[in-house]
């Protein structure tokens, strides 16, 4: 049997980004995973309050007034009073991959009863290619033990890069208002041992408490969307997120992983606030959902920004029809992508639109 | 589309017996098999008698049945591994199990043994959900359910027309990746079942499989043969094209396809190294044919398996005949697979034993 290679830490290539609004206690948990990461934590809310950072971590914090004094007027693309923000940390972060996790997430166990190093997972995740091509039916055949089963072409075993890595979690399962009232007991105690890649064409609801991405490849792209105050819609957030990464991945030809890490979920959202949330996504994403799955980029759309730029087009074209809401969310689109490039220039002059940044 | 109640006289088991002492075989799955018909078809390259032990409701056919019910002509399309497309014809039942001979029951992360024929009942019973990834997978599984962003209107699901279960000890990988690996044996029990998406396309192995024969049986043949077809499954590809057509046509027919859950054990058998030295097309030959699935589009007049078969194959034979005869013949065995269907596979009767 061939050795196992460690997986390389990336301490230095690696952000974890984390929005919050009461207190980050639940990152004693994580401190012997966490502690040799950089942190980018997200204050949503009252900015006059003081989020305490356990001891011992370094990182950066950002409240609402220097979301508004760093962006000025494009902070207005930043959701405010919802997860949504976290995004706010990607666009800052100077680092080659970001892990997102909610503060309401904590280390689960694994069947043997060892913790599970969720953060190792999503970098073995990233670090290995995807299989959007072709499905394996032993699911991600790069994991150890796993291989490509008979019938795999062989042109497609290379794979394509995996732009992100969705975990997953055990207890309180990600459920939407309707299911958590039908259903307020039931936790999820199926531990799925295995990560495996969404085949391109496909969409998938991806939610942002357990999260990892290649921020190079895809962080244009993971965009929050307009959410909670002042907004029509909450809880919706991560799910815009996903169907507009996911169509650029499969436009570009990178991959998307989902299953493994599993993190355990402590917190249960009060159904009915949910409820409140998520009505009118309950009703706009099953016009939302033919929008992705029938919407195609052009072939001049090369780079991350150019296809995200693209889709805002498209979202303003036919989704206005819905609701004024997808006007408004166009228009923060293009102030996303043009936040994104100045707080990020990039190193090929032609690419960049807006010149210089600080 | 809600949960079908599926009872025991609604299925068939069956057996593709490539070794002739299925006594072992039969006395571990006893505690499954007990309940249901079985389906016996003797390879008809194989020699010895069958020997089968006693207690089981079942139906045996050999080289004499198969060259009676189709004739002599065309009984080469039921040699080696296709032997069970017999079995698939001559069956009555609405459902069908199929199982390969060198596999034995599993036992799960808990050490339960896996009754797989109730595992794939249970899959075939609930609906699928192809057009969109639910990621806690099967949502009908006790204990999960559909997680939030999954659209409202895709939760009733389709029907699940196919279930394809997965191998523990010896995987089903091609010759060259076991010749690579000896050693290595699949010891991770996923406890999942998902939907492939639809346009989602997999390599189906026909090791460990059930099916819906109303809704799938035409689209499920003998046709691909290789030039150095053998008796072990890493010299076939006949289960790997017929599970690409047959994706093809659940797509087109708004059918559902599983993955994952039941788990059968595989005995080891074989040395891949001696499979490596003989000609083996078996990996070039698909490398033709993703393209070409991967676009293929059934016509809107295309409503039942038998007219999408017909349409693939006159597919096959403008697209893919001229990369090789062996598609050609592909194609001449889908037509033939389809008229056998029609005179034999689809009669009221049961043909004799």
């Amino acid at each position: 049997m061939a050795t196992v290679t460690p997986t390389p830490l990336l301490k230095d290539e690696l952000d974890i980004v984390i929005p919050t609004i009461r207190n980050l206690e639940f990152l004693e948990r994580w401190r012997p995973f966490f502690q040799p990461y950089h942190l980018i934590i997200v204050q949503d809310g009252d900015p006059s309050k003081t989020i305490k950072v356990p001891e011992g971590f370094h990182y950066e914090l950002y409240n609402r007034n220097d979301i508004n004094r760093i962006l000025g007027p494009k902070a207005s693309c930043i959701s405010f009073k919802d997860s949504a923000c976290r995004c706010f940390g990607f666009m800052v972060s100077k680092k080659k991959y970001v892990f997102t996790i909610d503060d309401d997430c904590f280390v689960a166990k694994d069947p043997s009863g060892k913790d599970i190093n969720a953060l190792e997972q999503h970098i073995k995740n990233l670090l290995s290619p995807s299989t959007p091509m072709f499905f394996n039916t032993l699911y991600d055949p790069f994991r150890e033990g796993a291989d490509f089963v008979r019938g795999y072409p062989f042109s497609l075993r290379e794979g394509k890069p995996t732009a992100v890595s969705h975990g997953l979690w055990l207890n309180i399962p990600d459920y939407d208002a309707p299911t958590q009232l039908v259903k307020p007991l039931e936790r999820n105690t199926r531990y799925v041992d295995a990560v495996m890649t969404i085949p391109k064409g496909t969409l998938f609801p991806m939610c942002g408490m357990n999260l990892a991405f290649n921020r190079e490849s895809i962080g244009p792209a993971m965009y929050f969307g307009l959410m909670g105050d002042g907004q029509p819609i909450g809880r919706y957030d991560d799910m815009w997120a996903g169907w507009c990464m996911k169509v650029i991945c499969d436009h570009l030809g990178l991959g998307v992983k989902t299953g493994l890490p599993y993190i355990w979920h402590s917190k249960a959202s009060n159904p009915f606030v949910n409820l409140k949330k998520e009505y009118k996504g309950i009703y706009w994403q099953e016009e939302l959902i033919p929008f992705f799955q029938n919407t195609t980029l052009p072939k001049e759309c090369t780079t991350v920004q150019k296809c995200y730029i693209e889709l805002s087009k498209q979202v303003r074209a036919k989704l206005s029809t819905i609701d004024d809401y997808f006007i408004k969310l166009a228009d923060a689109m293009v102030t996303w992508i043009e936040a994104w490039d100045e707080l990020n220039p990039s190193k090929t002059s032609d690419e960049s639109l807006h010149g210089a940044a600080k | 589309m809600s949960e079908v109640n599926i009872m025991d006289n609604e299925v068939d088991i069956v057996i593709g017996a490539l070794q002739s002492d299925l006594t072992s075989f039969m006395n571990e799955w006893r505690p499954v098999f007990i309940r249901y018909h079985l389906i016996i078809v003797k390879d008809p390259d194989l020699k010895e008698e069958l020997q089968i032990p006693e207690g089981f409701n079942l139906d045996v056919y050999s080289k004499s049945d198969i060259d009676r019910v189709v004739g002599s002509s065309k009984s080469i399309l039921f040699s080696g591994f296709s032997c069970r497309y017999f079995g698939y014809l001559v069956s009555r039942k609405k459902y069908i199990i199929s199982i390969d001979d060198d596999c034995v029951p599993a036992r799960d992360d808990k050490g339960i043994l896996v009754d797989a024929a109730a595992e794939h009942i249970s899959n075939l019973a609930t609906p699928a959900t192809p057009y969109f990834f639910n990621t806690l997978y099967d949502p009908y599984r006790e204990g999960a359910d559909f997680v939030r962003g999954y659209p409202f209107s895709l939760r009733s699901g389709v029907t699940c027309a196919l279930s394809c279960g997965l191998w523990l000890n010896l995987a089903d990988f091609d010759a060259p990746t076991q010749a690579l690996k000896p050693g290595q044996r699949n010891s991770r029990y996923v406890d999942a079942v998902m939907t492939v998406p639809a346009r989602a396309f997999m390599p189906m192995s026909g090791i460990n499989i059930a099916f819906d024969r109303e809704a799938v049986g035409p689209a499920l043949f003998p046709a691909l043969r290789l030039a150095g077809e053998g008796k072990l499954r890493w010299e076939t590809m006949e289960d790997i094209w017929s599970g690409m057509c047959v994706k093809v046509v659940c797509d087109h027919l708004g059918l559902g396809v599983k993955t994952g859950l039941p788990y059968v054990w595989r005995k080891d058998r074989g040395n891949a190294v001696e499979t490596l030295k003989k000609e083996w097309e078996g990996v070039k030959q698909m490398e033709e044919v993703v393209p070409f699935f991967q676009s293929v589009r059934m016509p809107q007049t295309a409503t039942t398996a038998e007219q999408c078969v017909v349409e693939m194959a006159t597919r096959v034979k403008e697209q893919l005949g001229s990369v090789d005869t062996g598609f050609t013949r592909a194609a001449e065995a889908m037509i033939e697979w389809l008229k056998l269907w029609k005179a034999v596979g689809s009669s009221s009767s049961v043909p004799g034993v």
